[in-house]
Protein backbone atom coordinates (compact mmCIF):
# COMPACT_ATOMS: atom_id res chain seq x y z
CA UNK A 1 0.00 0.00 0.00
CA UNK A 2 3.08 2.26 0.91
CA UNK A 3 4.30 1.22 -2.24
CA UNK A 4 1.40 2.51 -4.23
CA UNK A 5 1.36 5.58 -2.58
CA UNK A 6 5.08 6.49 -3.01
CA UNK A 7 4.82 5.86 -6.96
CA UNK A 8 1.61 7.87 -7.00
CA UNK A 9 3.45 10.85 -5.25
CA UNK A 10 6.80 10.30 -7.33
CA UNK A 11 4.17 10.93 -10.71
CA UNK A 12 2.67 14.08 -8.79
CA UNK A 13 5.90 15.50 -8.37
CA UNK A 14 7.42 14.94 -11.48
CA UNK A 15 4.24 16.80 -12.79
CA UNK A 16 4.42 19.65 -10.52
CA UNK A 17 7.91 20.11 -11.41
CA UNK A 18 7.65 20.35 -15.23
CA UNK A 19 6.20 23.89 -15.74
CA UNK A 20 6.80 23.95 -19.18
CA UNK A 21 5.32 20.08 -20.11
CA UNK A 22 1.86 21.17 -18.22
CA UNK A 23 2.25 24.75 -20.17
CA UNK A 24 2.86 23.00 -23.75
CA UNK A 25 0.08 20.07 -23.07
CA UNK A 26 -2.69 22.90 -22.27
CA UNK A 27 -1.94 24.25 -25.46
CA UNK A 28 -3.08 21.87 -28.08
CA UNK A 29 -6.38 21.55 -26.22
CA UNK A 30 -6.80 25.50 -26.34
CA UNK A 31 -6.00 25.51 -30.04
CA UNK A 32 -9.13 22.87 -30.59
CA UNK A 33 -12.00 24.85 -28.13
CA UNK A 34 -10.85 28.40 -29.60
CA UNK A 35 -10.05 27.76 -33.36
CA UNK A 36 -12.84 24.96 -33.89
CA UNK A 37 -15.16 26.42 -31.32
CA UNK A 38 -15.62 30.10 -32.83
CA UNK A 39 -14.29 28.91 -36.33
CA UNK A 40 -17.14 26.11 -36.26
CA UNK A 41 -19.64 27.65 -34.71
CA UNK A 42 -21.63 29.55 -37.66
CA UNK A 43 -22.20 26.24 -38.86
CA UNK A 44 -22.94 24.36 -36.10
CA UNK A 45 -25.32 26.98 -35.24
CA UNK A 46 -27.11 27.03 -38.74
CA UNK A 47 -27.69 23.13 -38.91
CA UNK A 48 -29.47 23.76 -35.82
CA UNK A 49 -27.23 22.46 -32.82
CA UNK A 50 -26.49 25.38 -31.12
CA UNK A 51 -23.71 26.54 -29.64
CA UNK A 52 -20.47 24.74 -31.06
CA UNK A 53 -18.30 26.11 -28.36
CA UNK A 54 -20.91 24.52 -25.75
CA UNK A 55 -20.79 21.00 -27.77
CA UNK A 56 -17.03 20.79 -28.28
CA UNK A 57 -15.77 21.63 -24.78
CA UNK A 58 -16.46 18.45 -22.98
CA UNK A 59 -15.05 16.77 -26.12
CA UNK A 60 -12.21 19.08 -25.57
CA UNK A 61 -11.84 17.87 -21.96
CA UNK A 62 -11.82 14.35 -22.73
CA UNK A 63 -9.34 14.57 -25.50
CA UNK A 64 -7.10 16.06 -22.66
CA UNK A 65 -7.65 13.87 -20.58
CA UNK A 66 -6.97 10.92 -23.01
CA UNK A 67 -3.74 12.48 -24.44
CA UNK A 68 -2.52 12.86 -21.25
CA UNK A 69 -3.01 9.79 -19.62
CA UNK A 70 -1.45 8.00 -22.69
CA UNK A 71 1.24 10.10 -22.51
CA UNK A 72 1.80 9.38 -18.94
CA UNK A 73 1.54 5.90 -18.82
CA UNK A 74 4.08 5.67 -21.79
CA UNK A 75 6.88 7.79 -19.80
CA UNK A 76 7.33 3.98 -18.52
CA UNK A 77 9.26 4.11 -21.68
CA UNK A 78 11.43 7.07 -20.72
CA UNK A 79 12.15 5.15 -16.93
CA UNK A 80 13.25 2.06 -19.06
CA UNK A 81 15.92 4.14 -20.84
CA UNK A 82 16.91 6.78 -17.85
CA UNK A 83 17.38 3.24 -15.63
CA UNK A 84 15.05 3.92 -12.64
CA UNK A 85 12.37 1.51 -14.42
CA UNK A 86 15.21 -1.18 -13.01
CA UNK A 87 14.87 0.41 -9.14
CA UNK A 88 11.59 -0.80 -9.21
CA UNK A 89 11.56 -3.72 -11.04
CA UNK A 90 14.09 -5.05 -8.15
CA UNK A 91 12.15 -3.99 -5.81
CA UNK A 92 10.32 -6.52 -3.25
CA UNK A 93 7.14 -5.67 -3.94
CA UNK A 94 4.74 -7.44 -6.60
CA UNK A 95 5.06 -6.08 -10.03
CA UNK A 96 0.79 -5.42 -10.27
CA UNK A 97 1.49 -2.89 -7.18
CA UNK A 98 4.54 -0.74 -9.30
CA UNK A 99 1.91 -1.21 -11.96
CA UNK A 100 -1.44 0.37 -10.06
CA UNK A 101 0.65 3.65 -8.43
CA UNK A 102 2.30 4.40 -11.62
CA UNK A 103 -1.40 4.36 -13.47
CA UNK A 104 -2.93 6.32 -10.55
CA UNK A 105 -0.42 8.47 -11.06
CA UNK A 106 -0.93 8.80 -14.16
CA UNK A 107 -4.56 8.95 -14.15
CA UNK A 108 -4.39 11.88 -11.43
CA UNK A 109 -2.12 13.71 -13.67
CA UNK A 110 -4.66 13.27 -16.34
CA UNK A 111 -7.47 14.50 -14.41
CA UNK A 112 -5.58 17.37 -13.35
CA UNK A 113 -4.72 18.46 -16.62
CA UNK A 114 -8.75 17.73 -17.65
CA UNK A 115 -9.66 20.05 -14.77
CA UNK A 116 -7.15 22.90 -16.02
CA UNK A 117 -9.07 22.58 -19.62
CA UNK A 118 -12.09 22.86 -17.92
CA UNK A 119 -11.36 26.06 -16.07
CA UNK A 120 -9.53 27.38 -19.81
CA UNK A 121 -13.24 26.45 -21.15
CA UNK A 122 -15.07 28.13 -18.71
CA UNK A 123 -12.97 31.16 -19.11
CA UNK A 124 -13.62 31.10 -22.80
CA UNK A 125 -17.14 31.48 -22.26
CA UNK A 126 -18.08 27.60 -21.59
CA UNK A 127 -21.13 26.99 -19.35
CA UNK A 128 -22.46 24.30 -17.52
CA UNK A 129 -26.25 23.54 -17.56
CA UNK A 130 -25.52 23.28 -13.53
CA UNK A 131 -23.20 23.17 -11.06
CA UNK A 132 -24.23 20.61 -9.28
CA UNK A 133 -23.56 17.79 -12.18
CA UNK A 134 -19.70 18.86 -11.80
CA UNK A 135 -19.14 15.78 -9.42
CA UNK A 136 -20.39 13.20 -12.17
CA UNK A 137 -17.98 15.09 -15.32
CA UNK A 138 -15.36 14.32 -12.57
CA UNK A 139 -16.02 10.78 -12.15
CA UNK A 140 -16.22 10.54 -15.69
CA UNK A 141 -12.81 12.34 -16.19
CA UNK A 142 -11.66 9.98 -13.67
CA UNK A 143 -12.52 6.57 -14.98
CA UNK A 144 -11.54 7.93 -18.68
CA UNK A 145 -8.22 8.46 -17.20
CA UNK A 146 -7.69 5.11 -15.39
CA UNK A 147 -8.43 3.30 -18.88
CA UNK A 148 -6.49 5.70 -20.98
CA UNK A 149 -3.11 5.33 -18.38
CA UNK A 150 -4.13 1.55 -18.51
CA UNK A 151 -3.44 1.86 -21.87
CA UNK A 152 -0.61 3.85 -21.84
CA UNK A 153 1.41 0.93 -19.31
CA UNK A 154 0.53 -1.90 -21.42
CA UNK A 155 1.67 -0.15 -24.25
CA UNK A 156 4.90 1.39 -22.53
CA UNK A 157 5.58 -2.04 -21.52
CA UNK A 158 5.71 -3.52 -24.83
CA UNK A 159 7.57 -0.60 -26.69
CA UNK A 160 11.43 -0.97 -26.31
CA UNK A 161 12.17 2.88 -28.14
CA UNK A 162 10.64 6.16 -29.05
CA UNK A 163 10.30 4.56 -32.34
CA UNK A 164 6.88 3.08 -31.76
CA UNK A 165 6.17 6.19 -30.46
CA UNK A 166 4.73 7.85 -33.92
CA UNK A 167 3.23 4.55 -34.67
CA UNK A 168 0.95 4.21 -31.84
CA UNK A 169 0.18 8.26 -32.09
CA UNK A 170 -0.90 7.78 -35.48
CA UNK A 171 -2.79 4.60 -35.81
CA UNK A 172 -4.15 3.92 -32.23
CA UNK A 173 -4.67 7.64 -30.08
CA UNK A 174 -5.75 9.74 -32.78
CA UNK A 175 -7.95 7.48 -34.23
CA UNK A 176 -9.74 6.87 -30.80
CA UNK A 177 -9.59 10.69 -30.40
CA UNK A 178 -11.66 11.06 -33.86
CA UNK A 179 -13.87 8.83 -33.19
CA UNK A 180 -14.88 9.29 -29.77
CA UNK A 181 -17.55 12.14 -30.89
CA UNK A 182 -15.44 14.63 -29.00
CA UNK A 183 -15.46 17.07 -32.16
CA UNK A 184 -19.09 16.03 -33.82
CA UNK A 185 -22.43 15.03 -32.66
CA UNK A 186 -22.82 10.80 -32.52
CA UNK A 187 -26.58 10.39 -33.89
CA UNK A 188 -27.35 10.00 -37.73
CA UNK A 189 -24.04 8.73 -38.37
CA UNK A 190 -22.79 6.49 -41.15
CA UNK A 191 -23.43 2.66 -40.30
CA UNK A 192 -19.81 1.40 -40.39
CA UNK A 193 -18.80 5.26 -38.77
CA UNK A 194 -21.69 4.88 -35.84
CA UNK A 195 -19.95 0.84 -35.31
CA UNK A 196 -16.56 2.09 -34.48
CA UNK A 197 -17.62 4.97 -32.62
CA UNK A 198 -19.53 2.52 -30.22
CA UNK A 199 -16.44 0.71 -29.98
CA UNK A 200 -14.21 3.60 -29.00
CA UNK A 201 -14.39 3.72 -25.31
CA UNK A 202 -13.56 7.42 -24.93
CA UNK A 203 -17.01 7.82 -26.97
CA UNK A 204 -18.54 6.88 -23.62
CA UNK A 205 -15.92 9.18 -21.60
CA UNK A 206 -16.83 12.19 -23.38
CA UNK A 207 -20.56 11.29 -24.02
CA UNK A 208 -20.76 10.85 -20.04
CA UNK A 209 -18.86 14.11 -19.52
CA UNK A 210 -21.48 16.11 -22.53
CA UNK A 211 -24.24 14.71 -20.54
CA UNK A 212 -23.20 15.91 -17.16
CA UNK A 213 -21.92 19.33 -18.19
CA UNK A 214 -24.59 20.62 -21.07
CA UNK A 215 -27.51 17.91 -20.51
CA UNK A 216 -27.43 16.04 -23.86
CA UNK A 217 -25.88 12.66 -24.05
CA UNK A 218 -25.96 9.51 -26.74
CA UNK A 219 -25.94 7.33 -23.72
CA UNK A 220 -27.41 7.10 -20.33
CA UNK A 221 -24.98 7.86 -18.39
CA UNK A 222 -25.60 4.40 -16.12
CA UNK A 223 -24.49 2.74 -19.32
CA UNK A 224 -21.18 5.16 -19.68
CA UNK A 225 -20.14 4.24 -16.37
CA UNK A 226 -20.43 0.83 -16.56
CA UNK A 227 -18.76 0.44 -19.92
CA UNK A 228 -16.29 2.30 -18.83
CA UNK A 229 -15.62 0.75 -15.13
CA UNK A 230 -15.44 -2.55 -17.48
CA UNK A 231 -13.03 -1.11 -19.88
CA UNK A 232 -10.98 0.33 -17.07
CA UNK A 233 -10.36 -3.15 -15.17
CA UNK A 234 -9.42 -4.75 -18.79
CA UNK A 235 -6.76 -2.50 -19.79
CA UNK A 236 -5.57 -2.28 -16.08
CA UNK A 237 -5.52 -6.18 -16.29
CA UNK A 238 -3.38 -5.93 -19.68
CA UNK A 239 -1.45 -3.10 -18.47
CA UNK A 240 -0.35 -5.12 -15.29
CA UNK A 241 -0.17 -8.44 -17.40
CA UNK A 242 2.09 -7.13 -19.93
CA UNK A 243 4.26 -4.78 -17.09
CA UNK A 244 4.74 -7.83 -15.39
CA UNK A 245 6.55 -9.61 -18.29
CA UNK A 246 9.16 -6.94 -18.56
CA UNK A 247 12.80 -8.44 -18.68
CA UNK A 248 15.56 -6.07 -18.78
CA UNK B 1 25.42 -16.86 0.58
CA UNK B 2 25.54 -16.63 -2.94
CA UNK B 3 25.36 -20.39 -5.15
CA UNK B 4 24.87 -20.73 -8.86
CA UNK B 5 25.05 -23.80 -10.64
CA UNK B 6 25.34 -24.72 -14.38
CA UNK B 7 23.44 -21.39 -14.95
CA UNK B 8 22.51 -20.89 -18.55
CA UNK B 9 21.09 -18.08 -20.60
CA UNK B 10 20.52 -17.83 -24.32
CA UNK B 11 19.49 -15.34 -26.75
CA UNK B 12 18.04 -17.16 -29.69
CA UNK B 13 21.05 -18.67 -30.98
CA UNK B 14 23.47 -16.70 -29.10
CA UNK B 15 24.96 -18.10 -25.67
CA UNK B 16 25.38 -15.48 -23.37
CA UNK B 17 25.95 -17.43 -20.54
CA UNK B 18 26.97 -20.88 -21.03
CA UNK B 19 27.28 -23.36 -17.78
CA UNK B 20 28.71 -21.35 -14.73
CA UNK B 21 28.95 -22.61 -11.63
CA UNK B 22 30.21 -20.55 -8.36
CA UNK B 23 29.76 -20.04 -4.73
CA UNK B 24 30.42 -16.74 -2.76
CA UNK B 25 30.54 -16.87 1.17
CA UNK B 26 28.57 -14.80 3.10
CA UNK B 27 30.75 -11.79 4.38
CA UNK B 28 33.04 -12.25 1.02
CA UNK B 29 34.03 -9.29 -1.43
CA UNK B 30 33.53 -11.19 -5.03
CA UNK B 31 34.78 -9.54 -8.27
CA UNK B 32 33.32 -10.98 -11.39
CA UNK B 33 35.90 -10.35 -14.45
CA UNK B 34 35.89 -10.24 -17.96
CA UNK B 35 35.90 -8.77 -21.16
CA UNK B 36 32.91 -6.81 -22.57
CA UNK B 37 30.24 -8.62 -23.66
CA UNK B 38 31.51 -11.88 -21.87
CA UNK B 39 28.09 -12.51 -20.26
CA UNK B 40 28.84 -10.54 -16.09
CA UNK B 41 25.86 -8.38 -16.96
CA UNK B 42 23.51 -11.23 -18.12
CA UNK B 43 24.64 -13.14 -15.06
CA UNK B 44 23.45 -10.10 -12.99
CA UNK B 45 20.97 -9.77 -14.07
CA UNK B 46 19.82 -13.13 -13.60
CA UNK B 47 20.85 -13.14 -10.05
CA UNK B 48 18.51 -9.75 -9.28
CA UNK B 49 15.29 -11.57 -10.55
CA UNK B 50 15.71 -8.91 -13.28
CA UNK B 51 15.72 -12.16 -16.36
CA UNK B 52 15.08 -15.80 -15.98
CA UNK B 53 17.57 -18.06 -16.71
CA UNK B 54 17.01 -20.60 -19.76
CA UNK B 55 18.43 -23.08 -17.12
CA UNK B 56 20.43 -23.86 -14.42
CA UNK B 57 20.10 -23.26 -10.41
CA UNK B 58 20.51 -20.13 -8.17
CA UNK B 59 20.53 -19.16 -4.64
CA UNK B 60 20.56 -16.20 -2.88
CA UNK B 61 21.02 -16.64 0.96
CA UNK B 62 18.67 -20.17 0.76
CA UNK B 63 16.12 -18.44 -1.83
CA UNK B 64 15.54 -19.44 -5.68
CA UNK B 65 15.21 -15.95 -7.14
CA UNK B 66 13.14 -17.40 -9.83
CA UNK B 67 10.29 -19.12 -7.64
CA UNK B 68 10.50 -17.18 -4.79
CA UNK B 69 11.19 -13.36 -6.36
CA UNK B 70 9.69 -11.17 -3.82
CA UNK B 71 11.78 -12.56 -0.93
CA UNK B 72 15.09 -12.60 -2.44
CA UNK B 73 14.92 -9.39 -3.55
CA UNK B 74 14.69 -8.23 -0.20
CA UNK B 75 18.17 -9.87 0.40
CA UNK B 76 19.99 -7.85 -1.87
CA UNK B 77 20.56 -4.27 -2.94
CA UNK B 78 21.95 -3.71 -6.13
CA UNK B 79 23.77 -0.74 -8.12
CA UNK B 80 23.73 -1.29 -12.01
CA UNK B 81 25.75 -0.39 -15.13
CA UNK B 82 24.07 2.38 -15.91
CA UNK B 83 21.81 5.15 -13.71
CA UNK B 84 18.86 3.88 -12.17
CA UNK B 85 17.90 7.17 -10.27
CA UNK B 86 15.11 9.87 -10.53
CA UNK B 87 16.92 12.73 -12.01
CA UNK B 88 13.73 14.49 -10.94
CA UNK B 89 13.76 14.05 -7.63
CA UNK B 90 16.25 15.12 -5.08
CA UNK B 91 18.94 12.73 -3.33
CA UNK B 92 15.97 12.36 -0.18
CA UNK B 93 13.68 11.19 -2.10
CA UNK B 94 14.84 8.91 -4.26
CA UNK B 95 16.24 7.37 -0.80
CA UNK B 96 12.84 8.05 0.66
CA UNK B 97 11.42 6.01 -2.57
CA UNK B 98 13.63 3.29 -2.33
CA UNK B 99 13.08 2.62 1.83
CA UNK B 100 9.19 2.89 1.67
CA UNK B 101 9.45 0.21 -1.52
CA UNK B 102 11.35 -1.94 0.59
CA UNK B 103 9.34 -1.34 3.09
CA UNK B 104 12.32 -0.06 5.71
CA UNK B 105 10.32 1.47 8.74
CA UNK B 106 10.44 5.43 8.93
CA UNK B 107 12.71 5.94 12.19
CA UNK B 108 15.16 3.40 10.25
CA UNK B 109 15.07 4.99 7.12
CA UNK B 110 15.45 8.36 8.39
CA UNK B 111 18.21 7.60 10.56
CA UNK B 112 20.07 5.24 8.15
CA UNK B 113 19.18 7.94 5.24
CA UNK B 114 21.74 10.62 7.68
CA UNK B 115 24.11 7.79 8.37
CA UNK B 116 24.67 6.97 4.71
CA UNK B 117 24.51 10.23 2.69
CA UNK B 118 26.97 11.47 5.50
CA UNK B 119 29.07 8.59 5.01
CA UNK B 120 29.23 9.17 1.07
CA UNK B 121 29.60 12.76 1.41
CA UNK B 122 26.11 14.11 -0.25
CA UNK B 123 24.22 15.23 2.80
CA UNK B 124 24.84 18.97 2.04
CA UNK B 125 22.94 18.47 -1.47
CA UNK B 126 20.28 16.19 0.25
CA UNK B 127 17.71 18.88 -1.01
CA UNK B 128 19.00 19.27 -4.78
CA UNK B 129 17.58 17.43 -7.92
CA UNK B 130 20.09 14.74 -8.89
CA UNK B 131 19.95 15.92 -12.14
CA UNK B 132 22.03 18.88 -11.15
CA UNK B 133 24.91 16.14 -9.63
CA UNK B 134 28.08 15.17 -10.98
CA UNK B 135 28.72 11.62 -12.54
CA UNK B 136 31.03 10.58 -9.14
CA UNK B 137 28.07 11.99 -6.73
CA UNK B 138 24.89 10.12 -9.01
CA UNK B 139 26.92 6.75 -8.85
CA UNK B 140 27.67 7.51 -4.64
CA UNK B 141 24.33 8.21 -4.41
CA UNK B 142 23.20 4.62 -6.02
CA UNK B 143 25.26 2.93 -3.99
CA UNK B 144 24.26 4.52 -0.44
CA UNK B 145 20.45 3.69 -1.79
CA UNK B 146 21.74 0.05 -2.73
CA UNK B 147 23.11 -0.12 1.55
CA UNK B 148 19.84 2.05 2.84
CA UNK B 149 17.69 -1.60 3.48
CA UNK B 150 20.55 -3.35 5.18
CA UNK B 151 21.37 -5.79 2.02
CA UNK B 152 22.55 -8.97 2.43
CA UNK B 153 24.25 -9.17 -0.64
CA UNK B 154 25.00 -5.83 -2.41
CA UNK B 155 25.52 -5.98 -6.13
CA UNK B 156 27.95 -3.82 -7.96
CA UNK B 157 28.11 -3.78 -11.69
CA UNK B 158 30.95 -1.72 -12.94
CA UNK B 159 30.43 1.20 -10.40
CA UNK B 160 33.41 3.29 -10.90
CA UNK B 161 33.15 3.29 -14.69
CA UNK B 162 33.64 6.80 -15.80
CA UNK B 163 34.80 7.79 -12.38
CA UNK B 164 38.24 9.66 -11.74
CA UNK B 165 40.87 8.12 -9.49
CA UNK B 166 39.93 9.86 -5.89
CA UNK B 167 36.08 8.59 -6.67
CA UNK B 168 37.18 5.31 -7.50
CA UNK B 169 39.39 5.35 -4.32
CA UNK B 170 36.47 6.56 -1.85
CA UNK B 171 33.80 4.35 -3.56
CA UNK B 172 36.01 1.15 -2.47
CA UNK B 173 36.99 2.83 1.11
CA UNK B 174 33.48 2.70 2.01
CA UNK B 175 32.24 -0.26 0.27
CA UNK B 176 35.16 -2.04 2.05
CA UNK B 177 34.12 -0.35 5.46
CA UNK B 178 30.63 -1.58 4.72
CA UNK B 179 31.22 -5.13 4.07
CA UNK B 180 33.73 -5.01 7.23
CA UNK B 181 30.93 -2.78 9.46
CA UNK B 182 27.46 -4.25 8.02
CA UNK B 183 29.00 -7.67 7.55
CA UNK B 184 26.88 -7.59 3.99
CA UNK B 185 28.01 -9.88 0.97
CA UNK B 186 29.73 -8.00 -2.53
CA UNK B 187 29.45 -9.05 -5.88
CA UNK B 188 30.99 -6.99 -8.31
CA UNK B 189 32.38 -6.19 -11.37
CA UNK B 190 34.72 -4.00 -12.99
CA UNK B 191 37.09 -3.76 -15.85
CA UNK B 192 39.86 -1.82 -13.46
CA UNK B 193 42.22 -4.81 -12.42
CA UNK B 194 43.92 -2.72 -9.57
CA UNK B 195 40.69 -2.18 -8.29
CA UNK B 196 39.81 -5.90 -8.10
CA UNK B 197 43.00 -7.33 -6.67
CA UNK B 198 42.66 -4.40 -3.47
CA UNK B 199 39.17 -4.74 -2.98
CA UNK B 200 38.53 -8.86 -4.17
CA UNK B 201 39.02 -11.75 -1.39
CA UNK B 202 38.17 -13.93 -4.74
CA UNK B 203 38.11 -13.31 -8.35
CA UNK B 204 36.50 -15.47 -11.31
CA UNK B 205 37.29 -14.63 -14.94
CA UNK B 206 34.85 -15.33 -17.24
CA UNK B 207 34.70 -15.39 -21.10
CA UNK B 208 32.34 -15.87 -23.82
CA UNK B 209 29.48 -17.00 -21.45
CA UNK B 210 32.33 -19.49 -19.36
CA UNK B 211 34.10 -18.96 -16.41
CA UNK B 212 37.75 -19.56 -17.31
CA UNK B 213 39.07 -19.29 -13.70
CA UNK B 214 38.69 -18.52 -10.32
CA UNK B 215 40.61 -18.19 -6.82
CA UNK B 216 41.92 -15.69 -5.11
CA UNK B 217 44.39 -12.67 -7.02
CA UNK B 218 47.63 -14.98 -6.09
CA UNK B 219 46.32 -18.09 -7.16
CA UNK B 220 45.22 -16.63 -10.33
CA UNK B 221 48.42 -15.06 -11.05
CA UNK B 222 50.72 -18.39 -9.92
CA UNK B 223 48.22 -20.31 -12.38
CA UNK B 224 49.03 -18.19 -15.15
CA UNK B 225 52.74 -17.76 -14.40
CA UNK B 226 51.89 -13.54 -14.61
CA UNK B 227 53.54 -11.16 -12.25
CA UNK B 228 49.75 -8.59 -12.22
CA UNK B 229 46.35 -9.53 -12.36
CA UNK B 230 46.33 -7.34 -15.22
CA UNK B 231 49.00 -9.82 -17.03
CA UNK B 232 46.75 -12.49 -15.65
CA UNK B 233 43.63 -11.49 -17.11
CA UNK B 234 44.95 -11.08 -20.24
CA UNK B 235 46.84 -14.67 -20.49
CA UNK B 236 43.11 -16.01 -19.49
CA UNK B 237 41.05 -14.16 -21.84
CA UNK B 238 43.48 -13.15 -24.77
CA UNK B 239 44.35 -9.44 -26.31
CA UNK B 240 41.48 -9.59 -29.13
CA UNK B 241 39.22 -6.35 -28.51
CA UNK B 242 35.59 -7.32 -28.10
CA UNK B 243 32.89 -4.74 -29.51
CA UNK B 244 29.45 -4.57 -27.99
CA UNK B 245 26.13 -3.65 -30.04
CA UNK B 246 24.94 -0.50 -28.83
CA UNK B 247 21.41 -1.39 -27.83
CA UNK B 248 18.87 1.29 -28.12
CA UNK B 249 18.97 2.39 -24.67
CA UNK B 250 22.25 4.03 -25.39
CA UNK B 251 21.01 5.53 -28.31
CA UNK B 252 18.36 7.19 -26.58
CA UNK B 253 20.41 8.37 -24.04
CA UNK B 254 22.54 10.15 -26.72
CA UNK B 255 19.56 11.63 -28.32
CA UNK B 256 18.14 12.78 -24.93
CA UNK B 257 21.66 14.41 -24.01
CA UNK B 258 22.06 16.25 -27.55
CA UNK B 259 18.68 17.76 -26.62
CA UNK B 260 20.18 18.72 -23.28
CA UNK B 261 22.89 20.54 -24.75
CA UNK B 262 20.66 22.00 -27.54
CA UNK B 263 18.66 23.84 -24.92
Amino acid sequence: MNAVYILWLRELKRYRRSYAQIIASLAQPMLYLLVLGFGLGPVFQKAGNGSYLQFVAPGVVGMTVLFSSVFSGIGLLWDRQFGFLKETLVAPVPRITVMIGKSLGAATVATIQGTLVLIVCLIAGFRPVSWASLPLAFVFMILTAIIFSGLGMAIGSVLQDMQGFQLIMNFLVMPIFFLSGALFPLNDLPKVLSLMTRLDPLSYGVDGLRGALIGASQFEAVTSISVLSVVAVLFLALGGYLFSRIQL
Amino acid sequence: MISVENLVKNFGDVKAVDGVSFTVQAGEIFAFLGPNGAGKTTTIKMLTTLLKPTSGKITLDGLDPVTSQTEARRKFGIVFQDPSLDSELTALENMELHGVLYGVQRKIRLERTEMLLKLFELWERRSSYVKTFSGGMKRRLEIARGFLHTPKILFLDEPTLGLDPQSRNQLWTHVKNLNQTEGVTVFLTTHYMDEADRVAHRLAVIDHGRIVAQGTSQELKEQTKTESLEEAFLALTGSSIRDEKAGSAEQLRQMANMWRKNR
